[in-house]
């Protein structure tokens, strides 16, 4: 009964952050425009860096795009709490009587709400450009899984940083590192997608065990970062 | 409108006695990046008291009101809101606290309604939308309802703010500064909410730097200086004088 | 390792304001205070002959490896540091959890210090296992699952230490660093695992960790005096550089008194 209750009452909390983060970020900024850009940027630029060749384009192409889809990912993460820290302040947010972990929930959500955008547009270019099968069902578990690997990540560092002087530089530097579990296992599985290898490993297996990690460990940390 | 946290102060005025004190602060400290800003504070404020909290600027004016808001923690002490602690009851004193600082804090791309009717919702407040609907009406801005902040005027964005202070009925407002950059329709707006509040059985902190203000405003006088608490009394028996005496005598009277 | 399991107590002159020493602390202090005064330079002396000890014993004791040849001999530092490195990191990750819990400042204190010392001895282990790589792989750098696993170790704890110096002795920046030390460690096993998959297919040569089941006793004691030297100067050199956070943090809130008083 409680527990429903209180379940209930999380989720509308969650649905209100988020519903106000999505109409600030969509009235506001464009940034996940800039976000999309700056995935399809990089993948043409990779293009040039790596000299795509016939040959070599299946074992390179993965990695080429989830590195744009980390990189656009890191544009987004530091907006996670741009609505409060420009016209609010989190402060504002923490005086009402809201469940920290909802604050966080509707943080990640928004996140892969505005990241999912940029890899959905991205996709298709990048299937077209680097001429790979790549657009079918099986893609969508692992961009999915590797998308909320990075996000649960991000949106709790995002956090960490933003209290800092060096919010810009901090997050990436800080997020990386943590998040190459993922990223190696979202770029051998989209491998295993182009060209399948007999006696593969389960890299969604290891994608998921991470998310559920990281998610459980942010949600339970989160409140230490943003209030006293 | 009914204060649903203090049922008992309307109908029974003679009860007020018994009621918890809206504030109870024992022997509070807090130390912020290893500086002492309070130093052992004890100081109760009952139900329904007018309070200014006067102090020159680093006095811990505003320490003390982040703390009464569960904005921050004391570091030694104890602190009850309206009968709750504020470290381990929380989000009970955060029901129970009204809070408008000398900053906005709305979100400038959401319109004055949807400012109003998120922290409706935050506050867990049912019929937030017509909460939202009768605060715009009665703080003149039923015709801006629907620009966004961003495009509202200074004094509108600040009736707004203090709207939204009051959106929850608490039972304890804490107001830091809300007449620094007021204009004077929005200072008679600040005078009678204020008085309204106390009629109707809420408890008001305010802080200010016009001491004349502060002292005509409250009943009671709290003043601080170097964290320690200088003054405690009524406000009628002080003069802006002797406000500025207790400033710099700070190793004076206790 | 009770300097882990135990923050040194309290100083006596610990300022108000500072949490004071917890029970266990305060009842042990006489014992503590005259171990504390002496057990220092025990363990300095411990410390400093263990490492000369073991240095000998690399290079005069132990024999020669047939394949490898003298640069074998590298191992016995390297591994010790990288040991050391561990434990840090592992003592940051349980100081961060306790500090979060207890909002004890000198949980905090030992987590940056053991942060600290992490991230030297994993700049030596990289260096060692580079000295080692290009004589005997013909090149500085592998990418073999370990290696791998400690530059991304090095980069986790080098964001550690410049989110510390960007956030200042502030309690904000504390919490932040004690959920980094947490994350991060647990991200560990993860990345090791993950790289480890990550490089089945092309399988890279073994660091010499532990590598011959029948390695010669020299060999295995030579090693384990290391392994011993090295723990005692690790404790000797936290009990240093947690000191010194102690009496940095101690004259900063001297400083912050005087201006405010």
């Amino acid at each position: 009964m409680i527990t429903m209750i209180t379940l209930r009452r999380f989720g509308a909390q969650t649905a209100s952050i988020l519903w106000k983060d999505l109409r600030c970020e969509l009235r506001a900024r464009q940034v996940w425009m800039a976000m999309g850009m700056f995935a399809l940027l990089a993948l043409v630029i990779f293009n040039f860096a790596f000299d795509l060749r016939v040959d070599n384009v299946a074992a390179v192409a993965p990695g080429a795009l989830w590195i744009a889809f980390v990189f656009a990912s890191i544009l987004g993460l530091g907006r996670t709490f741009a609505a409060e820290q420009e016209h609010g302040s989190l402060d504002r947010l923490l005086l009402c009587p809201v469940d920290r972990k909802a604050i966080y929930a509707a943080k990640l959500l928004g996140n892969l709400v505005f990241i999912g955008a940029v890899e959905l547009i991205s996709l298709p270019v990048f299937a077209a450009i680097y001429n790979l099968p790549v657009l079918t069902g099986g893609i969508i578990p692992i961009v999915l899984l590797g998308t909320v690997g990075i996000a649960a990540i991000g949106t709790l560092f995002a956090a960490i940083a933003g209290n800092t002087r060096a919010r810009e530089v901090l997050l990436p530097l800080l997020v990386f590192p943590l998040i190459v579990p993922v990223v190696i296992g979202a770029v051998r599985a989209t491998q295993g997608l182009i060209s399948p290898l007999a006696g593969d490993l389960p890299w969604l297996g290891l994608i998921a065990a991470f998310d559920v990690i990281f998610l459980s460990i942010s949600a339970v940390t989160f409140a230490y970062v943003i209030e006293e | 409108m009914s204060i649903q946290t203090m049922p008992a102060s309307q109908a029974r005025p003679a009860a007020e006695q018994s009621l918890p004190a809206a504030i109870q602060v024992e022997a509070l400290s807090k130390t912020f990046a290893l500086r002492p800003v309070l130093r052992g504070l004890t100081f109760a404020v009952p139900a329904r008291a007018r309070v200014a909290l006067l102090g020159p600027n680093g006095a811990g004016k505003t320490t003390l009101l982040r703390i009464l808001a569960t904005l921050a923690k004391p570091s030694a002490g104890e602190v009850l809101v309206a009968g709750f602690d504020v470290r381990h009851d929380a989000d009970q004193v955060r029901r129970r606290v009204g809070y408008v600082g000398h900053q906005p804090h709305l979100y400038e791309d959401l319109s004055a309604r949807e400012n109003l009717e998120f922290f409706g919702r935050m506050y867990g407040i049912s019929d937030h939308r017509a909460r939202a609907d009768a605060l715009l009406e009665r703080f003149g801005l039923r015709a801006k309802a629907n620009e966004r902040v961003r495009a509202l005027s200074r004094g509108q964005v600040q009736r707004l703010a203090l709207a939204r202070g009051i959106l929850h009925e608490p039972a304890l407002l804490l107001l830091d500064e809300p007449d620094t950059g007021l204009d004077e329709d929005a200072l008679a707006l600040l005078a009678e909410v204020v008085r309204a509040r106390a009629a109707a059985g809420v408890t008001t902190l305010l802080t200010t730097h016009q001491i004349a203000r502060g002292l005509a405003l409250a009943e009671t006088a709290l003043v601080l200086a170097g964290g320690r608490l200088v003054h405690n009394g009524p406000a009628a028996a002080l003069d802006v004088d002797d406000v500025r005496a207790l400033y710099t005598a700070r190793r004076g009277a206790r | 390792m009770h300097v882990v399991g135990q923050p040194p107590a309290a100083p006596a002159r610990g300022a108000p304001g500072l949490a004071p020493a917890t029970g266990p602390a305060r009842a042990l202090e006489p014992v503590l205070r005259p171990l504390r005064a002496y057990g220092e330079y025990i363990l300095a002396a411990a410390s400093a002959l263990g490492v000369i000890l073991a240095l000998w014993a690399a290079f005069f004791y132990a024999p020669t490896e047939a394949i490898q040849g003298d640069v074998q001999r590298i191992e016995y530092v390297h591994v010790p540091l990288a040991w050391v490195a561990y434990l840090a990191f592992f003592v940051v990750f349980a100081a961060s959890i306790l500090y979060l819990w207890r909002r004890d400042e000198r949980w905090d204190l030992i987590a940056r210090a053991n942060a600290e010392i992490g991230t030297l001895f994993t700049t030596l282990v990289l260096v060692t296992g580079s000295l080692w790589g290009r004589p005997v792989w013909g090149a500085w750098w592998a990418w073999d699952a370990r290696m791998t696993t400690t530059l991304i170790l090095w980069f986790i704890y080098v964001g550690y230490l410049l989110l510390r110096s960007y956030t200042g002795r502030s309690e904000g920046g504390a919490r932040s660093a004690a959920v980094l030390g947490i994350v991060g460690f647990v991200d560990v096993p993860i990345n090791y695992l993950s790289i480890t998959w990550w490089r089945t297919q092309h399988p890279a040569p073994q660091l010499p960790l532990g590598g011959e089941p029948q390695a010669p006793p020299a060999v295995v004691e030579t090693l384990l005096l290391a392994l011993l030297a090295f723990t005692l100067l690790y404790a000797y050199l936290l009990i240093q550089v947690y000191r010194l956070h102690r009496l940095q943090t101690e004259a900063e809130r001297l400083r912050a008194r005087i201006e405010s008083a």
